[in-house]
C-alpha cells in the first residue's frame, strides 16, 4: 500500500494531494508541471512536505504531526528517473549491485533481473556507451534489486524513440503484473497508461482529480480536459477476432457490437483500444439504409453538452462511452436528449488502435 | 652544502607530507562549502582562503604564535606529545599545508560541484547513507578536481618559501627546502652555480608534477567515460 496525504507549497502551485494506492499498478497521468514529479520526490524522501503523511506499505516515512521524516536511504521505495541517473563511472553489473536492500520484500535474484531485462551482454558496459533505452532497462533493474515495496516511475520512456519505447514498455507491462508491489508510472502518454496501468490516478495543479481503472475515468465527460480526450476521441476497448483476407478488413468485438476496421496488425484475440474522435460519429434515429458505412452501433445518449455556437458534443451509452459531435440544428431536429436511442455511425477509416 | 639529492629528497618529503595530511580537511572543506547551506559560510570561505591573500611572512608569524613552542597549541603539543615543530621538517610542512589549502579547496570544490546532484540522489534513492554516497558517488566523480587539487598543492608546498622560514627558520636538513636552499646559495659568494643547479631541479619537479596530473587526470576521465 502507498499512502500519501501531503501540502506542499511549489514554486508555480501548493501541491495538495491524497491518494492511496494497492498493489498493481497505477498509472499517474497529467499535463507537465502538474506536480508528478514533486510527488515522486517527496515519496522518495527528496522532497519533504510542508505537512501531512505518507505511509509506504507498514511504513510511516513522514508524518510532520509525529515528527517522522525518514531519509531516502531507509524508504521502501525504488525510484526510476526520467533520466536514467546510472552511476558513469560504474560498469552495468556495478549499477545494479549498488542498490541496498529495504522494505519486507525480498529483492529478486540479480540473474532473474538480469534475465527479464535482457542486460546479460551489457553488464560489463559502461553507461555512456548504451542506448538509452539499454540505460533505462539498467535503471529499472537497479531499482528492482531493492527489493522495494513501491516501484516509482517517473517517466521512465520519455527520452526513448518509438522502437525502443515499445521494448522497454513490453518488459515494463510484464513486471507491472506482478502482484506485491505498488508500481506508480509517471506519464503523461495516454497509450503507455493503457498499456500498463490497472488503475489511473488523474493529476492537475498539485491534486489529485480523479482515481478509478482507465476505462471508467476515459470515458467521462467531465473529465475530457485532464484526460485530453476531447479531442482525441473517445477509446474504445475491444478484442480482435479475425482479419478477413478478402476485403482487407479486420473484425473487432467490442461489447455487444462488432467494428470493422482497415487490417491490423494484433493478434487473434488480443485486446485493442481504438480511438473514435467525436467528428467521425454520425448519429441517426433509425439505422441507416443503403449507406456506406459498415460500423454502426445501437445506444442511447446520455448528455449533451454544448460545446459552441454550432456544435454540441453528444455522449452516446453503447455499452462503451462514444463522443458524437453534431450540429446543434441536428441536436434539435432529432430531439437528442438524455434517454434517446439513437445509431452511432462510425467510419471505419477513423478507427484505429492506440499506440 | 648539503647534497642537492638530499634537498630535493626532503623537498618532496616535506611536501608529501603537507599534502597527505592536509587532504582529508580539504576534501571535507570542499565538500562543506560546494554541498551544504548554512550561516557563516561565508566566514569558513574566506578563513580558507585566508593564506592566498596574506602576506606569506605573516601567516608564518602566526604559525610561530600559535604552535611555536610558546603558543597555546604548541606548547600544548609539546606537553602532551612531545612533539615539537619549531626548527623540523614536520613544521615546515606545516606551513606548506597551510599555505596550500586554500589552492587544494578551490580545485576540489570546483570538481565536487561538477558532479551532477542528481547522482547522488539516486544514490540516495538506492538506500545509501550520505557518507556511502559521498564515497560512492561524490568523490569518484570529482575525481579530476581531487587529482588537480592535490597536484595545486603539492606543486605549491613544493615553492613555499615565506612562511616556512618565518615558522621553522632555515635549518639544513630540516626546514631547508630547495627555495631556501637557493635563497642560502644566492647569499653565500660563489654560490650562483650550486644555485642554478637547484632551480634546475626545482624546474624539473615542478614540470614533473604538472604531467602527472595531466596524465592522472586523463586516465581518470576516460575512466569516467568523459573522453579527453
Amino acid at each position: 500500500m502507498l499512502a500519501v496525504n501531503a501540502r506542499k507549497k511549489l514554486a508555480a502551485f501548493e501541491w495538495r494531494g491524497e491518494l492511496r494506492l494497492g498493489f498493481g499498478a497505477t498509472a499517474l497521468f497529467g499535463p507537465s508541471g502538474a506536480g508528478k514529479t514533486s510527488l515522486v520526490n517527496m515519496i522518495a524522501g527528496l522532497l519533504a512536505p510542508d505537512e501531512g503523511e505518507i505511509t509506504i506499505g507498514e511504513t510511516c516515512v513522514f508524518s510532520r504531526s509525529r515528527g517522522i521524516d525518514l531519509p531516502p536511504e531507509r524508504r521502501p521505495v525504488g525510484v526510476v528517473f526520467q533520466d536514467g541517473r546510472l552511476f558513469p563511472h560504474l560498469s552495468v553489473r556495478g549499477n545494479l549491485a549498488y542498490g541496498r536492500r529495504r522494505g519486507s520484500l525480498a529483492p529478486p535474484d540479480m540473474s532473474e533481473v538480469v534475465e527479464r531485462l535482457e542486460l546479460g551482454a551489457l553488464l560489463h558496459r559502461r553507461p555512456m556507451t548504451l542506448s538509452g533505452g539499454e540505460q533505462q532497462r539498467v535503471a529499472i533493474g537497479r531499482a528492482l534489486l531493492t527489493g522495494p515495496e513501491a516501484l516509482l516511475l517517473d517517466e521512465p520512456l520519455a527520452g526513448l524513440d518509438g522502437a525502443r519505447r515499445e521494448q522497454v514498455l513490453g518488459m515494463l507491462a510484464g513486471l507491472s503484473r506482478d502482484t506485491g508491489r505498488v508500481v506508480l508510472y509517471i506519464t503523461h502518454r495516454m497509450g503507455e497508461v493503457l498499456r500498463l496501468a490497472d488503475r489511473l490516478a488523474l493529476i492537475d495543479e498539485g491534486a489529485v482529480k480523479a482515481v478509478g481503472t482507465p476505462r471508467e475515468l476515459l470515458g467521462n465527460p467531465e473529465l475530457q480536459s485532464l484526460t485530453g480526450r476531447r479531442s482525441a476521441g473517445a477509446l474504445l476497448f475491444c478484442r480482435m477476432e479475425r482479419t478477413d483476407a478478402g476485403d482487407g478488413l479486420s473484425r473487432l468485438s467490442c461489447g455487444a457490437h462488432h467494428l470493422l476496421l482497415p487490417r491490423l496488425d494484433a493478434a487473434n484475440g488480443s485486446k485493442v483500444v481504438l480511438q473514435v474522435r467525436a467528428g467521425d460519429v454520425a448519429l441517426s434515429l433509425a439505422p441507416p439504409q443503403q449507406s456506406s458505412a459498415l460500423n454502426v452501433v445501437a445506444g442511447a445518449v446520455e448528455r449533451v453538452l454544448e460545446e459552441d455556437e454550432a456544435f454540441s458534443n453528444v455522449v452516446v451509452d453503447t455499452g462503451q462511452t462514444l463522443w458524437a459531435r453534431v450540429t446543434r440544428r441536428s441536436v434539435r431536429e432529432l430531439k437528442l436528449a438524455p434517454g434517446r436511442r439513437v445509431y452511432a455511425t462510425i467510419k471505419a477509416a477513423s478507427l484505429f488502435s492506440e499506440p | 652544502m648539503t647534497p642537492v639529492w638530499e634537498i630535493a629528497a626532503l623537498s618532496l618529503k616535506v611536501s608529501l607530507w603537507a599534502v597527505a595530511c592536509s587532504l582529508p580537511a580539504g576534501i571535507a572543506c570542499a565538500w562543506v562549502l560546494a554541498r551544504c547551506r548554512f550561516p557563516g559560510k561565508m566566514l569558513l570561505d574566506g578563513l580558507v582562503h585566508l593564506p592566498l591573500v596574506t602576506p606569506p611572512v605573516v601567516v608564518g608569524y602566526l604559525l610561530l604564535a600559535v604552535l611555536g613552542r610558546n603558543g597555546a597549541l604548541g606548547g600544548w603539543l609539546h606537553d602532551t606529545f612531545g612533539v615539537s615543530l619549531t626548527f623540523t621538517w614536520k613544521g615546515a610542512a606545516v606551513a606548506a599545508a597551510v599555505m596550500a589549502f586554500p589552492l587544494m579547496v578551490r580545485a576540489i570544490r570546483l570538481g565536487i560541484e561538477s558532479v551532477d546532484r542528481r547522482l547522488e540522489e539516486a544514490a540516495r534513492a538506492l538506500g545509501a547513507t550520505p557518507l556511502r554516497a559521498l564515497f560512492t558517488v561524490t568523490l569518484p566523480l570529482a575525481a579530476p578536481g581531487l587529482i588537480s587539487g592535490a597536484l595545486l598543492a603539492f606543486a605549491r608546498c613544493l615553492g613555499e618559501f615565506g612562511a616556512t622560514i618565518t615558522f621553522v627558520s632555515n635549518v639544513p636538513g630540516q626546514t631547508r627546502t630547495l627555495p631556501l636552499a637557493i635563497y642560502t646559495l644566492l647569499q653565500t659568494p660563489e654560490g650562483e652555480t650550486a644555485a642554478a643547479w637547484l632551480a634546475g631541479v626545482s624546474l624539473m619537479l615542478a614540470i614533473l608534477a604538472l604531467a602527472t596530473s595531466e596524465l592522472a587526470a586523463r586516465a581518470v576521465r576516460k575512466r569516467l567515460g568523459r573522453g579527453t
